[in-house]
């Protein structure tokens, strides 16, 4: 019972949130939203069992991403935005038009497939013994130990291409 | 109890509001905190899926999910700040040297 209002609220708050962040005029106050968005969106991770994802989502996300986000807003110094939306009117019809049709063919195609599927080996009673957080590490360095270190060259090639691309003179 | 499908539903929704975003602001910045939008509704599904089908490869591709978009951001911020050292303006209608 608690469960399930807990779950409206958090998600009428991450739609609305969702929402307010598109419809501003101001980056800031869309960034203030973002991170609103997020903080919900963790809570309903907490939800679903997923201790580790919500708390990386807090730190990951509404911590270094948005800070980033905030950061370069500040840098550019933009003035307030006349027109937030684009001045070509086929672009927004369509934008409307397309958006609603993918809308409707996501909701049809999770409806109309089969939505169980073989369980795996994880039920809550046994990662809840073992620790979320334990079980996602024992699988990261295991089954997934190649991924994990091919995400560690990734984040190095992200940190040289940011710094040779905000360079002014390399 | 949650269901499986009031978190598709929330999903699709997100997801919905990220693309509108992308497809009509102009504004680049906003621009991409559509597509963290998209991402995170993507992540979304794939918890929900993780947790309902007794299963944590769901959560594992989230943490990589996360990575990938940590390094997106990192080096699109980057882009946008050399755009607008180019051409001092963010809206994504005056950038526009690679079309044709």
């Amino acid at each position: 019972m608690v469960e399930t209002a807990l779950f409206i609220v958090l998600a009428v708050v991450t739609v609305v949130t969702a929402i307010l962040v598109i419809v501003q005029r101001n980056p800031v106050s869309s960034a203030i939203f973002l991170i609103m968005t997020l903080f919900s969106l963790a809570g309903i991770y907490l939800l679903l069992n997923a201790q580790f994802i919500a708390v990386m989502q807090v730190l990951v996300y509404a911590g270094a991403i948005m800070v980033l986000f905030l950061f370069v807003i500040m840098l550019l110094n933009l003035e307030k935005e006349k027109k937030i939306i684009t001045r070509h009117r086929l672009q927004k019809v369509l934008g409307v038009f397309l958006g609603i049709i993918l809308l409707a063919q996501i909701g049809w195609v999770f409806n109309s497939v089969l939505l169980e599927g073989s369980k795996g080996t994880f039920p809550p009673e046994k990662v809840a013994g073992l620790g979320n957080t334990q079980v996602i590490a024992r699988l990261l360095f295991t089954d997934y130990l190649l991924p994990f270190e091919i995400t560690s060259v990734l984040l190095l090639v992200a940190i040289i291409g940011a710094i040779v691309l905000a360079k002014r003179q390399i | 109890m949650i269901s499986l499908s009031s978190c598709l539903i929330l999903s699709s929704v997100l997801f919905t509001i990220g693309v509108l975003g992308f497809l009509l602001r102009r504004n680049i910045i906003v621009i991409f905190m559509s597509i963290e939008l998209m991402l995170n509704a993507a992540n979304l599904a794939f918890v929900s899926f993780s947790r309902f089908l007794n299963s944590m490869d769901g959560q594992i591709f989230v943490f990589f999910v996360m990575s990938v978009a940590a390094a997106e951001a990192a080096v699109g911020l980057a882009i946008i700040i050399a755009v607008y050292r180019t051409k001092d303006t963010v809206n994504a209608d005056e950038v526009n040297l690679m079309k044709w």
